[in-house]
């Protein structure tokens, strides 16, 4: 047996200022380290809560996304006969083409452009989503100049508003309803009446297909089937696989930029570190010694001061999540790149980032405390009885 | 014919020296003594004189240059560093002059320390603990921090500390050297009674002439060689 813990947890509790201090220093590391994650996590589950499994969504082969794909009106109607698009109550195929094109909308604070998605919309697309439905006001009439907008829009852009009135395609478009998307990217979408919305922008082909599976087990065979069809230049996708791919660019670019972030700060955090733990080594050498003369080896000093560091790294986690969680109450717009248009979405926080969080601040504390922990174990016993 | 004891200590050609750049300064030289079993021994010598320097080497922090250096049956100045702590830990208590508690942890957790390198449990070491705090008269301040006892109390937990695993010797340093003169009487008694109650054998520098009279033998140490008084 050892050094006991609370040794180590007493001494951090005696210098409690100088523990505090540094802690906050590498609390403010774990924080960005934290915050970074949980804004990728609240890209992605946005974007993947956007999809269903069930569903497939077909793009033209190579297009990244659905404002870059077409699919003509030929393929669409050979694809809507496929054997595997699953039926609904009303015998009609669960099966919608939509066109998706991009506008500049200004936002209600600060005047600001930026793109928003316009989805032209069949009835079918509602029945595809179940998750999404009509929060006030009703359904655009088929053959009108009406829409209806996600929460996200009509709370953030003008004109998006129920009642109000947003210019696009030559041609005035009345805000009927709001939909509410949960935290799914449609909240930042407006929706209309496809045929409506080609017409607007002279468009001759459909943006994508989805469609719900008859079977979800029968995706692998239909897409090697789909894809391999002379007659067609598409490529299928689960919906949810379509969304988590939009989400990797911007991830990736989350990443980076936090992990850059995160590594210049732990430097400076895991230097505070080092000069703690070094002053409480030496504030401590008397102790050293007399742990050393009562028997203690040299690696229960070693591991009774990284256990110290360990403990100092852990109380800057918990301070660095700590203030992290409450960015949960944050919610977020930026440029969606993978198809330039506005995407809302929340930081999240969840277990995965808890752990990894915490094991980034023992991390520092374990590298900040080791060269001190060294020193104190490498003492020499009479030296160090003689510091009294 | 009575059969007579092995002395505990037997110390034989001891020299000790430090290096200051590139000079040897000798501390001790040529070194020999034997001190018997339940024997208190005071070692007494101006500063500088090398006392301190030779109780470190009986107690084994301190290695030496030259010479042998027996405990009991085993020949110290041949262990390795860590065979050097794992003995320490089982055959030597130590007191201090400024007692040398660790400040945070409570007058209980001081004199525990030493038996989390035995394989006691926790109950036993419970029972151990308990039972040297008594010894001492502080079984009512077991959980109190050193920084809320006396120095005299403090002194007192130090070498509860020190014979908490029964080692067969004591060295202390000073003992006495912080403690007014009353607080300086009971740790005197206190291990004058370790010496006759437990048969402890005791090795005390001082420069306290009145601490050393309690002492069976005072050994003079100047300029490195032991003289007996």
């Amino acid at each position: 047996m050892g050094i006991p813990y609370s040794y180590s947890f007493r001494n951090l509790w005696t210098r409690r200022l100088t523990t505090l201090l540094t802690a906050s220093g590498m609390g403010l590391v774990v924080f960005v380290f934290a915050a970074t994650l949980m804004l990728t996590e609240g890209l992605q589950k946005t974007l993947v809560q956007t999809g269903s499994p069930d569903n497939v969504v077909l793009l033209r082969k190579a297009a990244g996304s659905e404002v870059q794909s077409g699919v003509e009106r030929s393929q669409a109607a050979l694809l809507e006969s496929q054997p595997e698009v699953a039926i609904g109550a009303d015998g009609e195929p669960l099966l919608a083409k939509e066109v998706v094109v991009l506008i500049n909308l200004k936002k209600r604070v600060g005047d600001k452009p930026s793109n928003v998605v316009i989805r032209g919309v069949t009835p079918t697309s509602l029945k595809l989503r179940p998750a999404i439905r009509l929060k006030e006001g009703r359904m655009p009439r088929s053959g009108s100049a009406e829409v209806i907008a996600g929460e996200s829009i009509a709370r953030r852009f003008k004109g998006g508003g129920l009642g109000e009135t947003i210019r696009f395609g030559m041609r005035d478009w009345r805000v009927v309803g709001v939909f509410d998307a949960g935290s799914t990217g449609f909240s930042s979408e407006i929706w209309g009446d496809a045929d409506q919305l080609m017409q607007a922008f002279r468009r001759q082909a459909y943006s994508s297909i989805i469609f719900r599976l008859r079977d979800s087990t029968a995706f692998d065979s239909y897409k090697a089937r789909v894809e391999s069809d002379p007659r067609l230049t598409v490529e299928a996708k689960r919906e949810t696989q379509y969304y988590l791919d939009q989400s990797e660019a911007m991830s990736k670019f989350l990443n980076i930029l936090g992990m850059v972030l995160t590594v210049v700060f732990s430097i400076g955090a895991v230097i505070g570190a080092t000069i703690t733990m070094y002053a409480a080594v030496a504030n401590r050498v008397t102790e050293i010694g007399t742990l050393r003369a009562l028997g203690f080896q040299r690696k229960s000093i070693l591991s009774a001061f990284i256990v110290e560091a360990l403990f100092l790294g852990l109380c800057g986690g918990g301070l660095g999540l700590f203030a992290a969680s409450f960015m949960q109450l944050i919610t977020i717009s930026t440029m969606n790149w993978a198809s330039f248009s506005e995407l809302a979405f929340s930081f999240t926080l969840n277990f995965s980032i808890v752990w990894k969080s915490l094991l980034f601040s023992a991390v520092m504390g374990l590298v900040g405390g080791t060269l001190p922990a060294f020193r104190a174990s490498r003492m020499n016993i009479v030296e160090a009885l003689r510091a009294t | 014919m009575a059969e007579s004891t092995p002395p505990i200590v037997r110390i034989r050609n001891l020299s000790k020296g430090y290096r200051r750049g590139t000079q040897v300064i000798p501390v001790l030289t040529g070194i020999n003594v034997d001190i018997d079993q339940g024997e208190f021994v005071a070692l007494m010598g101006p500063s500088g004189s090398g006392k301190s320097t030779l109780l470190n080497l009986i107690a084994g922090i301190d290695t030496a240059d030259e010479g042998s250096i027996t405990i009991g049956e085993v020949e110290i100045t041949h262990l390795s560093e860590g065979e050097l702590a794992r003995w320490r830990a089982g055959n030597v208590g130590f007191i201090f002059q400024f007692y040398n508690l660790i400040p945070v942890l409570t007058a209980f957790e001081n004199v525990e320390l030493p038996l989390l390198l035995t394989p006691l449990k926790r109950r036993e070491r419970r029972e151990h603990v308990e039972a040297v705090l008594s010894v001492v008269g502080l079984a009512d301040r077991m959980e109190h921090y050193p920084s809320q006892l006396s120095g005299g109390q403090q002194q007192r937990v130090a070498i509860a500390r020190a014979i908490v695993t029964d080692p067969e010797i004591l060295v202390a340093d000073e003992p006495t050297g912080d403690l007014d003169r009353a607080s300086a009487e009971e740790i005197l008694q206190l291990m004058d009674r370790l010496v006759h109650e437990f048969g402890k054998t005791v090795i005390m520098v001082t420069h306290d002439p009145r601490a050393a009279e309690k002492a069976h033998l005072i050994r003079h140490l100047e300029k490195g060689e032991l003289s007996v008084s």
